[in-house]
């Protein structure tokens, strides 16, 4: 009876990893497949690695993609360690709000608004507008898993540091920015790869001379679906899979704060 | 003047009173222990000296210096929390070292001195080792350690062996008496365990409700309980209560309801007619299987309703006709004797007049 | 215990701290977010965006855009059409994650952080990818296509086109969105005691029945948590519809692109924009509404009637 119910369960769960993960691994394995048509799988060829780093246009879109997220990720990081302690230690209505709204709206709704905030300020669209942009949604990612992990840390110890003769800056150097430190990194991977991998709020402020990887790859699949699409998607998963599994063994919390 | 001087001392929370207006002078030297229940408002006024919180109203003076405008960093005194609270992320050398860094002691002397506080603690050798690498006990020796390191004039102990087990609590007491004695710093020590509070201290507040109960050293604490409550919370005790019949001399005749009357000795000044308590503790109780021949001291008709075996001694709980009920304590010296007594049994339990002590109410 | 803060100059480290990371949020979210309310109320420009705050010595303010919205019933008949598509992947999700949920937080500890964070993974991977994906498994050349429309053929049906349809777009959402509902209901699934399950068939409750009253009354707090977080994303899409999508398919977030970007009428985008907000702020605010209700007495929650 129980053993029956174990089964149907496994069943049905194995059927929603199947459901999560095939979509995914027939993009890998037609990156390797030889024949323009993600069809039917033909014969292995690394051909379309090869068009992909021969592609101009894909290297500039690679490059700007990079720059981007390491500025938006550097800057988030500062300012969302900032609003973590700050949500933590002076509980303030109105920067929660502030933090997780961008996080918990549609994100299109950031995208026409910044949008519109930016051709008024007469600010030319392009990789500024989409850093500034990216640092926006990325603070919130980080406010939160620097706050879970301020939550994590026992209380005294920053009363005993201050007992040991610490001033609150000391305490905060030599107690808490180590403590946090693997919550930091962790919120900067994290904002590196939702700025690499974000498309929306991106597409409305980039304007029409800057392209990053993921408006490259819906200009290219708007027009075509070809295997070059499947190896930069190969590429890029690899990349948000190495830092994502570095991220979470930091903060193993880091996954289930969301 | 005493060195740490709590003058009028008042915490409130909202409409709780942590700290109602308590005053308590500390000697240099003196190992002093603010002892009662979870809420008396101990905690609270260990944080205030320890400048984590300040007073609503009250000073704190030490040395005569108020500590109003001292945040915990500057004041000379140091903490040992009941968690131990000592910082993961470094050895045993990098906590015990962090008073002095924050001192700007000059590295050349830290090694040293770090040295010295460890060997203070019995840790020498642990010097490399992480907090997680080591026993409750060793944790507890490296706070104590790392509060020490830098001489500091007071040090404030928080609960500090609540964490360990019964055997390993009883050694740190002996070691912390013979430590204090050693450093000769003032201790100020946080407890709700009575009889830790009575083993270690010079002298101990009693604590209720925000208000000291009564201040004392712990002989007169515990022989001669002020009020009902330091009576009722420091060990096992017989409350007697009723009101003044006789007075005669030094004794005092009280007419207990459902026992009859008992005399105590007593130079307290109350007037026949008046309300008082009778607290006696149980070891001072005879219980015998037949009346005692004609002696002045009070004795009572009862039988054994309940026993408990401790081990150690036991425990009886006596009924007598009336409906008040009479805790007495044997001890089992004699080896393979577990009980005198069965249920059910008539007995007689008597006391003294200078067993009891009165209590006015 | 009662928490004090140490006591310090603290207002000072107050505002250092908190102040930067406000100060980014309120000139890069909240500023733009106000603009954009009152883009709501100007006249478009003559070459899109805004036409001037003051011409001829009137301010542009007006109800225009609204009044649009309001009478021309095609935009209501989109949001309802989104209102409808946002709720199905929410339901779709519910159904999928429970399983998935339940066998996570059932499964040993060794395990359980592995799975979960098999869940995680794709919802980590590039969102446009995950769309791609669809487009690769949907395509008229791919097997499921192919075998379908076989099937089809036998009951004499007209091939039918999977990719570029309402079907695929659904699949797409249910997709992207599920790792949001199994998230919060495997956080509220693990919390639940064993021994309640095994009270209830001490009591003589079946599997079902322990299912149905117990278990699921009890998840209903993370049930709600995950509704929220599926559809509201869900709700303003843009991507999956124009990629996924036929032309009929068109969603609330595809108007608004639209308005920005083509017609580059914003004031009626905002208005659009505006309306998405309140209906996603509601759906959330009810979710959290009926969440609280049904965490104050959890033992009540619809499973003693059921």
């Amino acid at each position: 009876m129980r053993r029956r119910r174990r089964v149907v369960l496994w069943a049905a769960a194995l059927a929603g990893y199947a459901f999560l993960y095939v979509p995914l691994i027939i993009v890998v394995a037609y990156s390797f497949n030889n024949s323009r048509l993600n069809a039917e799988w033909v014969g292995f060829t690394l051909e379309w690695y090869d068009k992909l780093f021969h592609d101009q246009d894909m290297l500039i879109a690679a490059g700007n993609s990079l720059a981007i997220a390491l500025v938006a990720s550097i800057v988030s990081t500062l300012l969302g360690t900032a609003a973590g302690v700050a949500m933590y230690r002076y509980p303030s209505r109105l920067l929660s709000v502030l933090v997780l709204a961008p996080i918990a709206i549609p994100e299109i709704l950031m995208g026409v608004s910044l949008l519109i905030f930016f051709v008024l300020l007469n600010l030319t669209l392009g990789l500024v507008s989409v850093a500034l942009a990216h640092i926006a949604f990325c603070i919130g990612f980080v406010a939160i898993v620097v706050r879970a992990r301020l939550a994590g840390m026992d209380e005294t110890l920053t009363e005993a540091a201050r007992d040991c003769g610490a001033s609150p800056w000391n305490t905060f150097r030599y107690i808490t920015l180590p403590l946090i430190m693997p919550g930091v990194i962790a919120g900067a991977l994290m904002a590196f790869t939702l700025s690499i991998d974000d498309f929306v709020i991106t597409f409305f402020t980039a304007g029409a001379g800057t392209v990053t990887l993921p408006l490259q790859i819906y200009s290219m699949i708007k027009i075509a679906v070809t295997p070059e699409v499947n190896a930069v998607s190969t590429l890029l998963m690899l990349l948000t899979l190495a830092l994502i599994i570095i991220a979470s063994k930091l903060s193993p919390t880091l996954l289930r704060s969301e | 003047m005493a060195l740490l001087e709590i003058q009028n001392v008042t915490r409130r929370f909202g409409d709780f009173t942590a700290v109602d207006n308590v005053s308590i002078g500390i000697e240099a030297g003196e190992f002093f222990t603010l002892l009662g229940p979870s809420g008396c408002g101990k905690t609270t006024l260990l944080r205030m000296i320890a400048g984590f919180d300040l007073p609503d109203g009250g000073r704190i003076l030490l040395k005569g210096e108020d500590l109003v405008d001292r945040p915990p960093e500057r004041r000379p005194m140091r903490m040992v929390f009941q968690s131990y609270a000592l910082f993961p992320h470094m050895t045993v050398e990098g906590n015990v070292a962090f008073p002095l860094q924050m001192a700007k002691t000059p590295a050349s002397e830290i090694s040293a001195k770090v040295e010295a506080a460890l060997e203070d603690v019995r840790l020498t050798g642990f010097d490399k080792r992480y907090p997680h690498e080591l026993s409750g006990g060793q944790r507890q020796r490296v706070a104590i350690g790392r509060a020490l390191v830098t001489h500091p004039s007071v040090l404030l102990l928080d609960e500090p062996l609540a964490a360990l087990d019964a055997k390993l609590r009883e050694e740190m007491q002996i070691e912390l008496i013979n430590l204090q004695k050693e450093v000769g710093i003032t201790f100020v020590y946080v407890t709700h365990d009575q009889t830790e509070a009575l083993a270690l201290s010079h002298r101990i507040a009693v604590m209720n409700k925000g208000r000291i109960e009564q201040l004392d050293v712990p002989s007169k604490i515990y022989g001669f309980p002020k009020t009902r409550f330091v009576a009722d919370f420091i060990g096992h005790i017989n409350l007697l209560s009723g009101s003044v019949s006789e007075r005669q001399g030094g004794v005092i005749t009280l007419a207990v309801e459902g026992l009859g009357p008992v005399r105590v000795t007593s130079a307290s000044p109350i007037s026949v007619g008046g309300a008082g308590t009778i607290a006696l503790r149980p070891e001072k109780i005879r219980i015998q299987s037949s009346a005692p021949t004609d002696s002045p001291d009070n004795h009572y008709r009862g039988t054994v309703g309940d026993l408990l075996y401790m081990g150690d001694v036991t425990v009886y709980k006596v009924s007598i006709p009336g409906g008040t009920r009479i805790e007495a304590l044997l001890a089992n010296s004699q080896s393979g004797r577990a009980k005198f007594f069965e249920i059910g049994d008539a007995v007689e339990v008597s006391w003294p007049v200078d067993a009891g002590h009165l209590i006015e109410e | 215990m009662i928490v004090v803060a140490v006591h310090t100059p603290s207002r000072l480290g107050r505002w250092l701290v908190s102040g930067p990371p406000l100060a980014y949020l309120i000139v890069f979210f909240a500023l733009p977010s106000l603009i954009m309310v009152l883009a709501s109320f100007r006249t478009p420009g003559e070459f899109g965006g805004l036409a001037p705050l003051i011409e001829e010595g009137k301010l542009d303010l007006n109800l225009e855009s609204y009044a649009r919205f309001f009478s021309e019933s095609v935009y209501a008949q989109i949001f309802l059409k989104s209102f409808g598509y946002a709720l199905l992947t929410t339901l779709f999700c519910i159904t999928l994650a429970y399983p998935l949920a339940s066998l996570i937080a059932r499964s040993s500890r060794r395990y359980r952080d592995l799975l979960l964070l098999l869940v995680i993974l794709p919802f980590w991977s590039n969102f446009l990818i995950r769309i791609y994906a669809w487009m690769i498994l949907l395509g008229p050349n791919a097997a499921l296509a192919r075998t379908v429309n076989r099937v089809l053929a036998w009951f004499g049906h007209d091939p039918v086109p999977l990719l570029f349809s309402a079907f695929a777009v659904l699949v797409c959402l249910v997709y992207v969105h599920l790792p949001f509902m199994v998230l919060p209901l495997y956080a509220n699934l693990e919390k639940h005691d064993q021994a309640l399950l095994d009270a209830a068939q001490d009591l003589g409750a079946n599997a079902w029945q322990r299912f149905w009253r117990i278990t699921f009354p009890l998840s209903l707090p993370g049930v709600y948590a995950g509704a929220a977080l599926v559809f509201i994303p869900a709700f303003g899409i843009f991507a999956i519809p124009d990629i996924l999508g036929g032309p009929e398919d068109s969603l609330i977030g595809n108007v608004i692109k639209q308005q920005f970007l083509e017609t580059r009428d914003w004031p009626f985008g905002s208005v659009l924009s505006i309306v998405l907000t309140v209906v996603a702020l509601a759906f959330a605010g009810l979710a959290a509404w009926v969440a609280r209700g049904n965490l104050r007495t959890p033992s009540s929650a619809r499973g003693s009637r059921a």
